[in-house]
């Protein structure tokens, strides 16, 4: 099993998990409109009701392995929205209420504040990881040619040299065959750094502390492929 | 306008014939080569059908020429993204033809990371009468070889054949949503929802990045691009469009980066029309240049708008595309369906525009006249040669018979993808998993 950031979903998974969530969703649909555009409810309860859906659907969103980007900042957009019109002094143009009690939208903004603020900025947070390893500066500089040259990797991989650029028709074909027989699931792509190129061997001591989830470096890596090669009893620790 | 169907044709199931309608065949997207001779679509199971039209019949010179299908590949391939751990749709974004300059058609299909070439030719003839080989290709008994003589070439059935010539890939790290070829013919440009990036046709293993709004914390991230296209005529000039409904018009003589618009293009949001949803419906689905080069042409979730490159304040046409779901934004929200992005096309005059929209329903805008009409794809009312009836969507109040409600309108069955013939009034019509071929009857050439 591989680890993983993103959560690989088939298709079919996906779409019943649509179906229930809309079915879920379709329950508290009171203010769905069946007449004439008037404004059916008080704007604040409604409110709290798109509120909620917004929420709902930004969660499903981001639990996609690869959120749909413009989906996603329009939602949250429209949150920001919808958090803006709960705000006592905000109100919808069209329609007047009586502001609720102080004390309670206080303690509404504040929590619903801070609680949206931080998950909205933790789950575009995540965002800035789909792009690549690293928040690496764009590592080419401006040549002759106009704009900025990328190589055929993006830039968070430069280290990875086994990508490489695309060369031609037979490319995909070279790629799958690399990674067929490498079971990514010791590495924790984070750790590929470009400064730990070096690659010498570690004393032995330094691999065998860690008692936590496989995490290597590539030294390491490279002693434990030296150790398979010569097929030496592998230490404790990799069993 | 009468509008009758020249032909309709299903994508080609080459694996699955007994099955029909399964989510592989729905169509992605539509395009016209530049003589409007060959249709080409691609589906969502990476799969690419061209269509050809057949030449007139002088025997029948009443039945125009009909589109049948020419050729069936397989242009991309589920792939998995081993560093990230993610799948990678086969889905065809987008189709670009690129301009004819020899008897190969060439064009360009993308699916979320990776665009490719390819180069489709015919062949007719074969040669016979080898001297060292059979007509099997098994070499001969030389003994049997007792004169010379030279190969001739015979004609055979036609064979197209389709070749990947250029892959361009690891170009982009978010979902590519538009593809342009250049006037330059050299040149083509990649977009996805925060990078735009410029190809040379020949070159795979490098592009240029022209246009960068990834902002340096992923948190401030309020916009993102939407499509792309070049200007038809000026090689330096490009628009696109965002999530907030703005177009910019970008030089690249200007700078390196275009990062910074030479021009934006941005209405003011209507205070009457304002809601909770004003930001969605506003976001640009698609923009098209006119043929003419000076007008662009954008869809948003509820008008089409024409803009005159001279004025950025505000278009110069508006058109309501179906304005009666301006009351059910709510429910549409919730179900997604205000995140659906139709596209909208010129015809080659520029003087009609069409776009799609629910209940397999398309809508044609005629400029000058400023007459509309709705029209319906599908099975049930377009039998081959039938004039297609206009719909009409009613409110509620005075009902005509053939009208239909708000409420009994299909929002499953959606016309994302459109296309107009660039020189008649021939029109290509995506409505899920079936293509639909319809030609004006009564103007057979654009007026």
């Amino acid at each position: 099993m591989m680890l993983s950031k993103g959560l690989k979903r088939k298709r079919e998974e996906e779409e019943e998990e649509e179906v229930v969530e809309k079915e879920t969703l379709t329950v508290d649909t009171w203010w769905l409109d069946s007449g004439p555009p008037t404004a059916q409810a008080p704007p604040v309860v409604a409110s709290n009701s798109l509120f909620d859906l917004s929420v709902l659907k930004l969660h499903h969103s981001l639990r996609q392995s690869e959120p749909d980007l413009r989906h996603l900042v329009l939602v949250v957009n429209t949150l920001r929205r919808i958090q803006a019109s709960m705000a006592p002094s905000a109100a919808l143009p069209s329609v007047s209420s009586p502001p609720p009690a102080p004390m309670e939208t206080d303690n509404l903004l504040a929590s619903s504040d801070a609680a949206l603020s931080a998950s909205m900025a933790g789950l575009l947070e995540d965002l800035s990881h789909i792009e690549g390893l690293s928040q690496a500066p764009q590592p080419l500089p401006d040549e002759g040619p106009p704009g900025r040259p990328i190589g055929g990797a993006p830039a968070g991989l430069g280290a990875l040299d086994l990508l490489g650029p695309a060369t031609g028709c037979l490319l995909d074909d070279g790629l799958e065959g690399l990674f067929e027989d490498i079971d990514t699931s010791m590495y924790d792509s984070e750790l590929w750094a470009p400064a730990a190129a070096e690659g010498h061997k570690p004393d032995s001591e330094n691999g065998l502390g860690k008692e936590e989830a496989p995490v290597l470096d590539e030294a390491e890596l490279d002693y434990l492929m030296d150790v398979l090669g010569e097929g030496r009893e592998l230490p404790e620790w990799t069993r | 306008m009468g509008v009758s169907v020249l032909s309709k044709s299903m994508p080609v199931q080459e694996n699955q014939p007994w099955v029909s309608g399964t989510p592989a065949d729905i169509i992605s997207t539509v395009e016209f080569n530049h003589t409007g001779e060959l249709l080409a679509t691609g589906d969502k199971g990476g799969r690419v059908v061209i269509f050809q039209r057949e030449p007139e019949s002088k025997n029948a010179p009443h039945s125009q020429g009909e589109y049948d299908v020419y050729s069936t590949f397989q242009s991309h391939e589920p792939e998995f993204d081993y560093l990230k751990s993610l799948e990678i749709e086969e889905k065809i974004n987008k189709i670009k033809w690129l301009p004819q300059q020899n008897a190969a058609h060439s064009l360009l299909s993308t699916n979320d990371k990776t665009i490719k070439l390819w180069k489709i030719t015919e062949r007719d003839k074969r040669p016979e009468g080898y001297n060292l080989k059979d007509e099997e290709g098994k070499l001969k008994d030389l003994s049997t070889v007792t004169s010379l003589q030279v190969p001739v070439l015979k004609p055979m059935d036609l064979m197209v054949e389709v070749s990947p010539r250029r892959i361009f890939a690891n170009g982009h790290t978010y979902h590519i949503n538009s593809i342009s070829v250049n006037s330059d013919c050299e040149t083509y440009m990649s977009a996805d929802d925060l990078r735009i990036n410029l190809w040379h046709l020949a070159i795979t293993d490098r592009s240029f990045n022209i246009v960068d709004i990834k902002p340096a914390n992923m948190e401030d991230l309020t916009e993102v691009i939407t499509a792309s296209e070049f200007h038809p005529h000026h090689c330096n000039l490009f628009v696109y469009s965002s999530s907030k409904g703005s177009l910019r018009l970008c030089d690249m003589r200007a700078a390196a980066l275009c990062d910074k618009h030479s021009k934006l293009f941005e209405e003011p949001e209507d205070p009457s029309n304002r809601s909770f949803f004003s930001e969605i419906i506003s976001s640009v689905s698609d923009v098209k240049f006119s043929h003419s080069g000076r007008y662009m042409l954008t869809r948003d979730y509820l008008t089409v708008k024409v803009w005159d490159l001279n004025m950025e304040a505000r278009p110069i046409e508006t058109y309501q595309v179906h304005d009666y779901l301006r009351s059910k934004l709510c429910s549409l929200y919730e179900s997604d369906c205000i995140f659906d992005k139709f596209e909208c096309a010129w015809n080659g005059s520029d003087s009609v525009i069409m776009t799609g929209a629910y209940n397999n329903f398309f809508r044609m805008f005629d400029r000058n006249t400023k007459r509309d009409v709705t029209l319906e794809a599908s099975r049930e009312s377009s039998k081959p040669r039938a004039v297609l009836k206009p719909r009409r969507v009613c409110l509620g109040g005075k009902r005509r018979r053939d009208d239909i409600s708000v409420d009994s309108l299909d929002f499953t069955k959606k016309i994302l993808h459109t296309a107009w013939h660039p020189a008649e009034n021939i029109i290509a019509i995506a409505a899920t998993n079936n293509l639909y071929i319809f030609q004006d009857k009564v103007n057979a050439d654009a007026h």
